[in-house]
């Protein structure tokens, strides 16, 4: 039974999915579209990414390097799976979401692998030192795509085809994707394993005696968060035909750091916002110019004065709005 | 045979000495009392016993079993428990999750279970669910379930870690100083508690407290340390006479005088 609700929830929610995308296609010009495809991508990001750096309060300031393994897991399996898919199944809608689809669950899982291989050595770590670590990663990861010839070093990778990589990613896909991650990141949060990785935020030596295997909790976590990277950087990849190692520079960890901070570190409804926020704040400052990232960065500074725990803190939308409706009868006020 | 021994435990932070060759031994249903002046070792003790630190020289057996040098979070899962002096409780949290993290050995559903809420998941979250409320209920923190629990009063903080222990299922419970910041009233309450969790529960409990009118009341054996190194043992009536207990406490001179500071 539950699982059939569920079903017919999904298809529904595909279905206006579907309908949204032929709305904004309609509707909208090419550069707006290609903002809110940018938009979904950044929630993915923000959403993975305030797992780690909001729930568990491990700090990673190297995820770019997440996504560049999955941009370019991504374009290469979406390329190997290309020839054989197409092969026997010819080249409808169907086969093309299977490639894509395959190659973004490839990205994944290179990323979430990656995850591992990062996070088991270093959240050993805490704080300043894991920043460190992750930093670095990152950095390596982009120098290694750079030097790697098979992936086109520092050009990029753009597939066998001249045109370049085939441009799967839309609204639909973008947003089918963020429904899921949102979704399932979600439910990771508000349950057992979430309250311990929460547990853990607050206080590491408490949750340890509490019997929570911390350490193989922040990996896991550490892991997903990798992965949900990997999962925006197929996105990204099959957006603008290509990768490019510059793509993932150390500004674009910080662009997600800023986009879970202005959200409210621990909130995933303020990942949300905080990654459009990005997105359509870079587009609309684009005519200033060489300005714009004195302007961004005075923004910043603003919105760290007048709330400096982020829009929503670390509260979540629906839970504000269901304390607007039915209020506490015995609750105090506010203030106290 | 015993449920906790200490053999000749050693402590060392570079040139303190912290806790040099204590030896003693809990029996299972016991409520213990471990004393000393401001510094004696006896969180230090707490520390080494639950795995936060690794006893330089010296052996510690629960249940028949060695465990110094386990990591904290495996010590917990055999059956130790504990709660902290300057309470660690996970301050953004309601009561009740507070409590439930420590169910961690309740819940068997997997992390995609989690994610992707299968019926699995539903069921141990409300079998969960339903043993924090009754630990809750216990310590009467009950009404308080959906609080955040940073902004509880102080004794009821207190109370919430014991709460939070006891969800481990423990064998034996250590209370460091459960009754700091209490006032009369709550500490008289925390007596009948800690005597509850011993009959009804059948819990051993380890208690470091500087309130004596908790202590004298509620435990049955009493060990005294001092400078890291034990002074004395016995019952409430012996250490209250006790010269060495009375020297540490109150100083060398004025025999006599009964220790209640």
């Amino acid at each position: 039974m539950r699982a059939v609700i569920r079903v017919a929830i999904a298809a529904c929610v595909l279905l206006v999915i579907y309908a949204l995308q032929c709305g904004v296609q309609a509707g909208f010009t090419e550069y707006v579209q290609r903002i809110i495809l940018l938009a979904g991508i950044n929630v993915i990001l923000a959403v993975g990414l305030n797992l780690i750096n909001g729930t568990t309060g491990q700090f990673s300031i190297g995820h770019a390097g997440f996504m560049a393994v999955g941009a370019y897991g991504a374009a290469f399996v979406g390329v190997q799976l290309a020839k054989p898919v197409h092969g026997a199944l010819g080249s409808g809608p169907l086969a093309e979401a299977i490639v894509f689809n395959g190659a973004l669950l490839a990205g994944a899982l290179f990323a979430g692998i990656s995850g591992l291989i990062v996070g088991m050595p270093s959240l050993r770590l805490r704080g300043d030192y894991l920043a460190v670590v992750t930093l670095g990663f990152g950095e390596i990861i982009r120098i290694l795509f750079n030097n790697a010839t098979f992936l086109g070093s520092a050009t990029g990778y753009f597939g066998d085809d001249p045109s370049g990589l085939p441009a799967y990613t839309n609204f639909f896909w973008v947003f089918a994707w963020v429904t899921v991650i949102v979704i399932l990141i979600h439910n990771l949060t508000f349950s057992q394993t979430g309250r311990s990785l929460t547990a853990i935020r607050e206080d590491e030596i408490a949750a340890e005696a509490m019997a929570t295997p911390t350490t193989r909790l922040k990996v896991t976590a550490f892991a997903i968060s990798a992965a949900t990277a990997g999962i925006a950087g197929g996105l990204f990849a099959h957006m603008q035909a290509g990768v490019r190692p510059e793509d993932f520079r150390f500004e674009k960890s910080i662009d997600m750091v800023v986009m879970i901070i202005v959200g409210g570190l621990g909130s995933i409804s303020g990942a949300i916002l905080g990654g459009i926020f990005v997105a359509v704040s870079l587009e609309l400052m684009r005519d200033l110019q060489q300005y714009r990232l004195v302007l961004y960065a005075l923004l910043l500074i603003v919105i760290m004065i007048v709330r400096p725990e982020g829009l929503l803190g670390t509260r979540e939308l629906h839970h504000l709005l269901r304390r607007k409706k039915a209020p506490k009868p015995a609750a105090p006020t506010e203030s106290s | 045979m015993s449920l906790l021994e200490l053999r000749s435990v050693d402590k060392i932070f570079g040139g303190l000495h912290a806790v040099r060759g204590v030896s003693f031994q809990v029996e299972k249903g016991a409520i213990f009392g471990l004393i000393g002046p401001n510094g004696a070792g006896k969180t230090t003790l707490f520390n080494v016993i639950t795995g936060v630190y690794t006893p330089e020289h010296g052996q510690i057996s629960f249940a028949g079993k060695n465990i110094a040098g386990l990591k904290p979070a495996l010590i917990a899962e055999r059956g130790v428990a504990r709660t902290f002096q300057n309470i660690r409780i996970f301050r953004t949290m309601t009561v009740a999750e507070n409590v439930m993290v420590a169910g961690h050995h309740l819940h068997k559903a997997s992390i995609a279970e989690a994610m992707l809420r299968t019926r699995a998941y539903d069921r141990d979250e409300q079998a969960l669910a339903k043993r924090a409320h009754e630990l809750l209920e216990v310590l009467g923190l009950a009404e308080l379930a959906g609080e955040v629990s940073g902004s509880l009063p102080y004794g009821s903080q207190r109370r919430l870690e014991i709460a939070r222990a006891l969800m481990l299922s423990p064998e034996l419970l250590l209370l460091d100083e459960p009754a700091a910041g209490m006032n009369s009233q709550e500490a008289r309450t925390l007596n009948e508690q800690i005597r509850f969790l011993r009959d009804q529960l059948g819990l051993t409990v380890i208690l470091v407290e500087h309130n004596m009118a908790v202590v004298m009341n509620v435990c049955e054996t009493i060990h005294v340390v001092d400078h890291g190194e034990t002074i004395a043992q016995g019952t409430p009536s012996e250490i209250k006479t006790h010269p060495k207990v009375l020297a540490a406490y109150l100083g060398e001179e004025e025999p006599g005088i009964e220790a209640q500071p």
